[in-house]
């Protein structure tokens, strides 16, 4: 070293190698490897194999299921976020910390007690099992209680993300269009959409990505019915447990691939759109 | 938030803004309908046990190792994932180097990835045939199917929520304090023992919380790799859907409810620490 000087908040050569060596190694020993694993296993009996899995008609089935779910989970959690976030951003009202803490409420919540509970409300021995059963409405291991599971774990991605940014930005620009004449409606399109449309996107990816990848919450109330009621997520389960290896990692492989791109442009949010954003987001 | 002060005084009814009503209204009533009230029917449910009964549910000796197994492993995952979390924050925020934005964002992958994915990546990557299971069979440890392997699947879908409470609090930090100390004639290691640390104590105590809450309610990438033995690696909520397979709903509500009480407790923790992370700002 040619001066005897070191920065006191700078830490030393030899620390940062050791640091940055045990970062490096954990998150490549616990998170990346497992990605390497995934694709391994999936291509090992070669592409003509993934292809077979992929095109099987209970595959497509499942695929089809998970969109549907996420199709009607994920734009109702959007609706629900954009309210909630609104009466919480520009309104004071008594109660507004502990409905943010009820909001937070299902990511605390185990996923198999989500499943759980829905089955205590709609099955046979539940609050509303008998009344269903006698309109013949089937929630339970059918689609409305795959969706109603799926909407109580993304519940709250939209509106976390949108609550602390919304508050954030404050109500004058609200106001001032108010006072202008606007409509409430012409207000939110035209002043407020513009401000959160990017953290409005951030937490649509994150509640898609969580739709499409819930697996306990979904578990209990699906019924396993290979070709009706599997998920993509439910369906890596069953060809595990067949013991077909190589099918599970391809589908596996196409929910990797997913929640990459989800990765990637995440990322590029975070990036790009920075100030933005909810301020948690900005590192 | 601006102007608390002149937005309290004038009252919610003087706002100019509409939509309160509707947009109060909505989110209650989704709230209630989809969140709170499936909740209070669990929470109701399991008293309509007689309360021996209920008691003998919950402390039956395979409850018990489940409810200890799921909770005290989610305890040590959260303890790791706090020390690799903090060592993980500190290096992206402190050091440049190539690389870093994609170390940044590989930190997201558990919450990316499904559970079920995980599950039979991690399964396989440990089992005494893989890459690492093979390797640790040398030295006579065996990490699937067995209670290590609970340990191992936490460590992984909880190390982004310590990550990631503690990084921004880091940043925000920045270095002032600790020159000051420097200057006052701290040694490093004094600066960060009595400044870095207690300043970053309520995010490392948030990030541990949520690991916690988030390990012990882990269902799907644990069941593939725990080997679920009654006793010895069948985490709680396993043993709910045992349950109400062999239709036993009583007895799943009774183990639901330890859990759903424990993110509860961990609900009001959380509060806690914010209220006084908020305070010491």
């Amino acid at each position: 070293m040619p001066r005897k000087f070191q920065n006191p908040t700078e830490d030393s050569l030899t620390l940062k190698l050791t640091l940055g060596s045990i970062a490096i190694a954990f998150v490549g020993l616990f998170l990346v490897l497992p990605l390497i694993v995934v694709f391994h296993e999936a291509f090992k009996g070669g592409l003509a194999h993934a292809w077979t899995t992929i095109t099987d008609p209970d595959t497509l089935a499942a695929i089809k299921l998970s969109l549907i779910a996420a199709v009607i989970a994920v734009p109702l959690n959007t609706v629900f976020g954009v309210a909630a976030a609104w009466c919480i951003a520009k309104f004071d009202f008594w109660g507004k910390t502990f409905l943010v803490t009820l909001i937070d409420l299902p990511f605390s919540v185990s996923p198999v007690v989500v499943g759980l509970v829905y089955v205590l409300v709609f099955g046979m021995q539940g609050w509303l099992g008998l009344t269903l059963a006698g309109y013949d409405i089937q929630i339970l291991f059918a689609l409305p209680g795959i969706v109603l599971a799926t909407i109580f774990v993304t519940f709250p991605f939209v509106a976390r993300e949108l609550i602390p940014l919304m508050v954030d930005q404050g109500r004058d620009e609200e106001e001032a269009a108010v006072s202008l004449g606007a409509s409430g409606f012409q207000t939110f399109l035209r002043v407020t959409l513009p401000n959160i449309k990017w953290g409005l996107l951030y937490g649509i990816l994150l509640c898609n990505a969580r739709a499409l990848g819930e697996f306990g919450a979904v578990s209990v109330l699906s019924g396993h019915i290979r070709g009706e009621t599997n998920t993509m997520p439910l369906h890596v389960q069953l060809l595990y447990d067949n013991y077909d290896y190589t099918g599970a990692f391809v589908v596996a492989a196409i929910l990797t691939l997913l929640g990459l791109l989800t990765l990637a442009i995440k990322s590029f949010l975070e990036w790009r759109y920075a100030d933005e954003l909810a301020a948690s987001h900005r590192h | 938030m601006s102007a608390p002060g002149i937005s309290l005084a004038a009252g919610r009814a003087r706002s100019v803004l509409p939509g309160f009503r509707l947009s109060l209204g909505f989110t209650l009533v989704y709230l209630a309908s989809l969140v709170l009230i499936p909740l209070v029917a669990l929470l109701l449910r399991p008293f309509e046990l007689p309360l021996p009964e209920l008691w003998d549910a919950i402390t039956a000796p395979r409850v018990l190792s489940a409810l200890r197994l799921s909770f005290g492993m989610a305890l040590a995952a959260a303890l790791i994932d706090a020390v690799f979390g903090l060592i993980i924050a500190w290096v992206l925020v402190r050091y440049r180097f190539p690389g870093k934005a994609l170390l940044d964002a590989v930190i997201d992958l558990p919450f990316a990835l499904p559970t079920a994915v995980a599950g039979i990546a991690l399964s396989t990557l440990y089992a005494p045939n893989g890459w690492l299971g093979s390797a640790l069979m040398e030295y006579g440890i065996r990490v699937a199917y067995t209670p290590w392997g609970v340990l191992v699947a936490m460590v992984f879908i909880a190390l982004p929520f310590t990550v990631r409470t503690i990084q921004p609090v880091l940043a925000e930090l920045g270095r002032d304090s600790e020159e000051a100390a420097a200057t006052l004639g701290a040694t490093r290691l004094q600066i960060i023992g009595r400044v870095v640390l207690p300043a970053l104590l309520p995010a490392i105590l948030t990030g541990v919380a949520l690991a916690f809450a988030r390990a012990a309610g882990e269902y799907g990438s644990i069941i593939f790799i725990a080997g679920n033995l009654p006793n010895i690696s069948e985490i709680a909520p396993l043993l709910i859907v045992i349950n109400l397979e062999q239709y036993d709903y009583a007895g799943a509500a009774a183990v639901g409810v330890v859990m759903l009480g424990a993110s509860f407790i961990m609900l009001l923790a959380l509060n806690a620490l914010q209220s006084w992370a908020a305070k010491r700002r």
